[in-house]
């Protein structure tokens, strides 16, 4: 049934001769015609070659130029002066590929793979190729190749590792052996995961992230022959090494971490992104990969309703008014991109999009070469597609102009050789009121739509009179339904379309007698020119800048260092001075110069009075979630080689709130999904800096660690542990194998080189080297914990394994073991007065800090929440509050303390000279809620000053105010408008999952 | 189910734990030398304040004269000098006694199922030996609305005092309001199913208004009838009557003012707005419709990521200004229930953004007792209220001064101890012998 069902459809449409098969249905036939084609506009890289020919054969270019013989046995279409382009070549697709279907898990985690010979991992597909699940589809081929695409590579776009991508072209009336280019093109990643597999890890991009490398590391391990065992992924990916790698990031933060990853490991990564890359372009631009960006131009939003206008973000409206800029700002910076239709709902309007980005900045070169050779390059056809050349495959476009011109059209796509017709040249537009006379009536007749289903309106002395219309191949034909002398009576017309400005042909009156017309079209400019307006409208370039981050209270420059000299301050020195009256301190080059009495002012030094100011180093929080896109990755119950670090998201708003709140440095951790977390990242809170800058520069390495019921409450299906006995032989097992890990490879790494040339290398494991360097000292341990036993459990786990435990993070009930953490030499970072949430925090107090200081325990307060962060000098008035300690004392637990827990006290945590300049001023004593932070620096650079703030407001309300306005343009009646929709915004604490 | 029969019993030992209430004053008491601040705004600089049998019977400025004069006329006599004093402090909207730990699902009892629940009483669920309402009264927190929690009509709250044995000696107002949630007319998409994460119209709220209406409509339809055997609508009855007040939970402009059309639409004047995040463009309506503010405490997200960060501490001075009558709603907030102690230090921030201490003590004593309709008694220290008062040595409203050595209710001299403080002084005596 199939077979016949495919002969059928060969016979149909002539089926492109493959030599060596058998014919049953009739002779064999051989072509030997040239399609030649002539006064053309050929577009070629030197420039357009006017009256041009291009001679085709065999699906291939054989010649082309200016001068051009044209061989006897030819097809001759003369395109009199009609442009021929290359068709594009659409790189990122599932063209084909049905969508996979989630595998429904019900409630229960897994967490073993389900396949077996294969990766640990069910979301590294090495081994897939994506040709196995495809289908030509003839209406998506259509699609496609109306907006000009000749080739498409394809994939399932399902997994972090994705497989293999094939490439065909889109050709209907041949079968797959001709429409095939490349069986196997790319390999294909992601930071998603499958939907085919219900495996838990990894649950965050994060643990998408260390995937990958670990997935890397275990290639090259594999590739040595060091496994004992087989693993078809790591075969496939060994195997697949050479191919073009693509990665499907679609974010323009994850389009800078698969660009990191890239470089780290050389796989020169094709990276697909969202759109924004005008955002964070100057990160992107270090590195070298090529992009895959979309046009998806957002729709302007319904701003009808003032309300809800109120709660739409700068960020929202300026993504409308800057996103056709994107291309632009890319070509500008140097980064070479491809452009893709994948993003798009509505194809239709690819080429307008791109037209758009044209007049927004993009040259159309960078266009053209986005559509043609780049993506060719990424695929390494470069050789067959993407240009018109001698031995190219003859895949280009007949086009009605200049590509780019806003009337062109494209009539014909060639692919392979094979035609397709895209518009015919006679389908014209006949949109338009024309006015007939029968049996002497007046009927006043508009068409509309006539492109693609004409429907004409009919009026006499402005009556609307009933008719129908139909348009069979280019003729058109209108009935008109009238009252005549009482009864109900039709008159009909019927014309050849064949010019746009008049209908001519012949009719049929009311009284069934012929006539013969030719009827003008009426002008009718004012309509066209009222839309003309609006289209442009949409063409206006930014009115807004460019901020970093791209939001309310993003900035346009970085701030720089300052040199300034604070007079008669009171300052909080955090040293032996303590809480020093009418003193200066006096700051340069990042760093504090000077503190004294009565100070010179350098030359040149601004001259702040701070009288009845309080002075203080920046507040420091040991435990904040902030700035973050994944928090925990909770797929396995250790996750030792994920890292915070990699996943920074410069754009959160917290920062800044946190900077006004004088927030200079955090740690963000990750969450309490699993015993052992992942690594943290220490940043100071450089608002609008690139992310590289924001690291704190030579920190120590920290991880987390979780102790308490967070641990135990795996979400569905079983984890263990779950308990706390459970949760010290997750420790002892992990530590014990990193400690054997690292003799193995010392033992390795003691060989010479023979020596080592006769054993195996061993298999380098993220997770264990991190867990290594815990045991070494290298790294430090921030640990999240809540009661009694388990606190003393850590600590004797680490002294079992000879280290020690650094920081107790949350300890609540340090207090009831604070002599045995000030013996073991650990810090606890508390919270200041929650309790009652859990069952674990019943005994929590608001006087363990107290306690523990009064202990020896040099402890700190945290906030493990963007919001209580701002405000975090208060939670020292409350250890003040409630504790028997000074209030001196009280202010370090945020500042000093957690400097010296994270091992940063010698650059910053007191004012003392020599130290970082990380300093605020405060309207009064620092402690009060009555005191406000007004100046809040970091390495001498102002991030935070309460009088520009005032400023930024008025800018945000002018600039949002300008924006709606600007949108009220497109809010025509009838127009596709997006409902404003804010995003939520989210507290972000211990158990944030990302999603 | 062993294993849920432990953490019961756990439970009961935990929570029966606590300060015995003070009996009745039998003694009578005279603070001298304070600043006295009355809760209506005014302060007595060195004042003397004396109360009997509960009730306040001399409240004045002091000098020697006036100190001597007075000082034997009662039997107990309290130096505060350098201190202060303040009237007791009056929380809205918690569920203190209602929830003790929010993980554990056998101690939460503040929403029951059903949309429409307005025969729900809060009080009688009371648990007057919690752990977390002891906590209050060390910071001057002393008094409470107790308030149920979800559906549409969440139930009935009543007030009541941090000092007593059970739920029935802690009252001072029995079912004083009823709680109404209103709809939200917008709802976030569910990204979970594959939609958009953003803000979007609730496609549903006509219909909640409506079936709200019909709620509403069928209440007051039953009051005709004498006998009525529907719980629902007898319980709805005092509302239209104008006996209890309606608290109207919204934040929203649009709920804001649908929310009041439709009150004043049943002749319902009574209405209090809890919430009101979202309302600086509606408060020249509110105060028209002369409805008082319950509004969210600051240390929450302002509402874009373009609003100004000080916006939540800003709102309360605007509607100030517009002459409302603002109190304070302590949810909202990491750990909100346990929280509420912190209610001096919400309207302490309020007034770091220029509303003067003393209105801003107003805002978490006189106003909310006008709300509860218990300001003859409570509120204010003025002779013939109730002797409910707490002395600090330092302003009760900043953190760092806060710091209060005396609290009495109706008189009573209470306990600032807690099992927290239990558990401070058992602690810090193990180390300090320890080293000893």
């Amino acid at each position: 049934m199939r077979r016949f069902f495919f002969l059928s459809f060969f016979l149909s449409f002539g089926l492109y001769g493959q030599d060596y098969f058998i014919v049953n249905d009739g002779i064999k036939t051989k072509d030997y015609q040239y399609n030649v084609f002539t006064n053309a506009n050929i577009y070629s890289d030197k420039g357009i070659i006017n009256k041009g020919t291009l001679v085709e054969k065999d699906g291939k270019i054989v010649d082309l130029g200016s001068n051009i013989s044209i061989p006897k046995n030819s097809i001759v279409f003369d395109l009199d002066g009609k442009f021929i382009y290359p068709s594009f070549v659409e790189i990122h697709s599932s063209f084909g590929i049905k969508k996979p279907q989630r595998k429904s898990s019900g409630r229960s985690s897994q967490y073993e793979p389900s396949r077996s010979g294969y990766y640990w991992n069910d979301h590294i597909m090495s081994d897939y190729n994506s040709f196995g699940d495809y289908n030509y589809n003839q209406k998506e081929a259509k699609g496609l190749r109306d907006i000009g695409f000749g080739v498409v590579t394809s994939h399932r776009n399902d997994g972090v590792h994705r497989g293999t991508s094939f490439t065909v072209g889109l050709i209907d009336n041949q079968n797959e052996s001709y429409r095939i280019i490349s069986k196997k093109t790319a390999e294909h990643y992601s930071f998603s995961k499958s939907l085919t597999s219900s495996q838990s890890y990894p649950s965050s991009t994060m643990g998408a992230i260390a995937l990958i490398r670990q997935l890397h590391y275990d290639s090259d391990w594999y590739s040595q022959g060091s496994s004992e065992t087989k693993d078809l992924s790591l075969e496939a990916l060994i195997e697949n090494k050479k191919l073009p790698k693509l990665f499907d990031a679609n974010d323009k933060l994850n389009v800078y971490r698969a660009a990191k990853l890239s470089n780290e490991f050389d796989l020169n990564f094709v990276i697909k992104g969202s759109g924004k890359e005008y955002e964070n372009v100057r990160e992107l631009k270090k590195f070298n990969n090529t992009l895959i960006i979309p046009v998806n131009f957002p729709k302007a939003f319904d701003v009808s309703n003032t309300n809800l206008n109120e709660k739409l973000t700068i960020n929202q409206l300026r993504y409308w008014n800057q996103a056709p800029a994107n291309l632009g700002v890319l070509e500008k910076n140097g980064i070479n991109f491809s452009i893709t239709s994948s993003d798009l709902k509505n194809k239709k309007d690819f080429l307008n999009n791109i037209r758009r980005a044209i007049k927004n900045g993009l040259s159309e070169k960078a266009a053209i070469d986005a559509l043609t050779t780049i993506p060719a390059k990424s695929l390494n056809l470069s050789d067959k597609i993407g240009e018109l050349d001698k031995g190219f495959l003859a895949n280009f476009l007949i086009t009605s102009g200049p590509i780019f011109d806003d009337k062109t059209e494209i009539n014909e796509n060639w692919v392979k050789g094979q035609r397709h017709i895209v518009k015919s040249n006679d389908n014209l537009n006949i949109d338009g009121n024309y006015t007939f006379n029968i049996n002497d009536k007046k009927y006043e007749v508009k068409i509309s739509n006539s492109l693609l289903r004409p429907k004409a309106y009919i009026k006499r002395d402005s009556i609307d009179i009933k008719s129908k219309t139909s348009l069979v191949d280019d003729w058109l034909s209108v009935s008109f339904f009238d009252s005549i002398d009482g009864g109900l009576s039709f008159a009909q017309i019927s014309s050849k379309i064949s010019s746009t400005n008049n209908l001519s042909g012949r009719g049929l009156d009311f009284n069934n007698e012929p006539f013969l017309f030719n009827i003008p079209k009426n002008e009718t400019k004012k309509q066209n020119e009222s839309k003309r307006t609006k289209k442009d409208s949409l063409d206006e370039p930014f009115v807004s800048d460019v901020t970093f981050p791209n939001i309310g209270f993003g900035v346009s420059s970085i701030p720089e260092s300052r040199s300034i000299h604070f007079k008669n301050a009171t300052l909080w020195t955090n040293e032996n001075e303590g809480i020093i009256e009418n003193t200066d301190i006096i700051i340069d080059n990042g760093k504090i110069i000077d503190i004294g009495r009565n100070l010179k002012t350098p030359p040149n030094f601004t001259v702040i009075d701070a009288s009845d100011k309080h002075i203080t180093s920046g507040i420091i929080d040991e435990h904040s979630h902030m700035a973050a896109t994944s928090i925990n990755e909770g797929g396995h119950n250790s996750s030792a080689e994920v890292s915070i670090m990699d996943v920074i998201d410069p754009d959160d708003i917290s920062i800044y709130r946190n900077l006004a709140g004088g927030v200079t440095t955090v740690q963000i951790l990750h969450g309490s999904a699993n015993p052992i977390g992942g690594q943290s990242a220490i940043i100071k809170l450089k608002w609008g800096s690139e992310i590289d800058n924001m690291f704190f520069e030579g920190a120590d390495p920290f991880i987390k660690f979780a102790l308490g019921e967070n641990v135990k409450r795996s979400r569905g299906g079983l984890r263990f542990p779950e308990t706390r006995m459970g949760v010290e032989q997750v420790f002892i097992d992990h530590f014990d194998r990193a400690k054997h890990y690292g003799e193995t490879w010392n033992q390795y790494n003691s060989l010479n080189k023979r020596q080592k040339r006769s054993v195996s290398k061993p298999r380098y494991d993220e997770e264990l080297e991190t867990l290594l360097e815990v045991i070494d000292g290298k790294r430090f341990i921030s640990s999240h914990s809540y009661v009694q036993s388990e606190i003393n459990m850590l600590m004797k786990v680490a002294e079992k394994f000879d280290f020690r435990i650094k920081i107790f993070t949350h300890i609540l009930e340090g207090y009831k073991v604070a002599d045995k953490m000030a013996k073991h030499g650990v810090g606890g970072s508390t919270f200041s007065d929650w309790w009652g949430y859990k069952f674990e925090v019943n005994d929590a107090i608001p006087y363990n800090a107290s306690i523990m200081h009064n202990a020896g325990v040099t402890v700190a307060l945290n906030s493990d929440n963007s919001e209580l962060s701002r405000r975090l000098n208060l939670e020292a008035a409350k250890a003040f509050k409630y504790g028997e300690i000074s209030e001196e004392e009280a202010w370090k637990f945020v500042t000093l303390n957690p400097a010296k827990l994270l091992n940063l006290d010698d650059r910053v945590g007191s004012l003392k000279v020599g130290k970082d300049a990380d300093i605020v001023m405060w309207s009064g004593h620092p402690m009060s809620l009555y005191t406000k932070a007004e100046k809040t620096y970091i390495e001498g650079a102002l991030y935070f000053d309460i009088d520009e703030h005032k400023i930024k407001i008025d800018k945000i309300k002018d600039e949002k105010s300008e924006l709606i306005k600007q949108m009220f343009a497109e809010n025509t009646p009838g127009a596709n408008l997006k409902f404003p929709n804010p995003l939520p915004q989210i507290e972000v604490d211990c158990d944030y999952i990302e999603f | 189910m062993k294993k849920i029969i432990l953490l019961n019993i756990l439970f009961l030992n935990l929570i029966y734990s606590q300060q015995t209430p003070a009996p009745d004053q039998d003694k009578s008491v005279l603070i001298f030398g304070a600043v006295t601040h009355i809760g209506n705004g005014d302060t007595i600089k060195n004042s003397i304040i004396g109360f009997n049998n509960g009730v306040i019977d001399l409240v004045a400025p002091s000098d020697d004269n006036i100190l001597t004069e007075n000082i034997k006329k009662y039997d107990t006599i309290i130096d505060a000098t350098n201190s202060h004093v303040y009237p007791g402090i009056i929380a809205l909207n918690t569920n203190l006694g209602l929830v003790e730990i929010d993980a554990v699902r056998a101690t939460v009892d503040d929403d029951d199922i059903g949309a429409y629940l307005p025969e729900i009483r809060s009080i009688v669920a009371y648990n007057a030996e919690s752990k977390a309402v002891e906590s209050m009264r060390p910071n001057g927190v002393l008094l409470a609305q107790i308030a149920p929690n979800g559906g549409i009509i969440s139930g009935k709250s009543s007030v009541v005092q941090f000092d007593a044995w059970n739920w029935e000696d802690a009252v001072i107002e029995y079912d004083q309001g009823i709680h109404l949630n209103w709809p939200s007319p917008y709802t976030y998409g569910r990204w979970w199913l594959g939609e958009d994460r953003g803000l979007k119209a609730n496609s549903n709220y006509n219909n909640q208004i409506k079936d709200l209406k019909d709620f509403f409509e069928k209440s007051r339809v039953n009051m005709s009838i004498e006998k009525s055997m529907n719980l629902k609508s007898i319980a709805m009855r005092p509302i239209f009557e104008g006996l209890t007040t309606v608290y109207l939970y919204a934040d929203d402009e649009k709920e804001i003012v649908d929310g009041v059309t439709f009150l004043k639409g049943y002749g319902i004047d009574k209405i209090v707005i809890v919430g009101a995040t979202g309302s600086k463009n509606q408060l020249n309506f509110i105060k028209k419709n002369n409805i008082p503010v319950v509004v969210k405490q600051p240390y929450r997200f302002p509402q874009s990521t373009d609003s100004d960060p000080m916006e939540t501490f800003e709102i309360a001075k605007k509607m100030l200004d517009q002459g409302i009558l603002v109190s304070i709603d302590p949810t909202g907030t990491t750990m909100a229930r346990v929280s509420v102690r912190n209610l001096p230090f919400y309207a302490g921030s309020f007034s770091s953004f220029g509303i003067d201490k003393e209105i801003a003590l107003s805002l978490i004593t006189l106003n909310p007792a006008k709300i509860l309709g218990i300001d003859k008694d409570y509120g204010t220290l003025e002779i013939g209220k109730s002797a409910t008062l707490f002395i600090s040595s330092g302003d009760a409203l900043d953190i760092i001064s806060n710091d209060v050595t005396h609290a009495f209710i109706s008189g009573r001299e209470i306990s600032l101890e807690t099992h927290q403080t239990r558990l401070w002084r058992r602690y810090s005596n193990k180390y300090s012998n320890s080293q000893k």
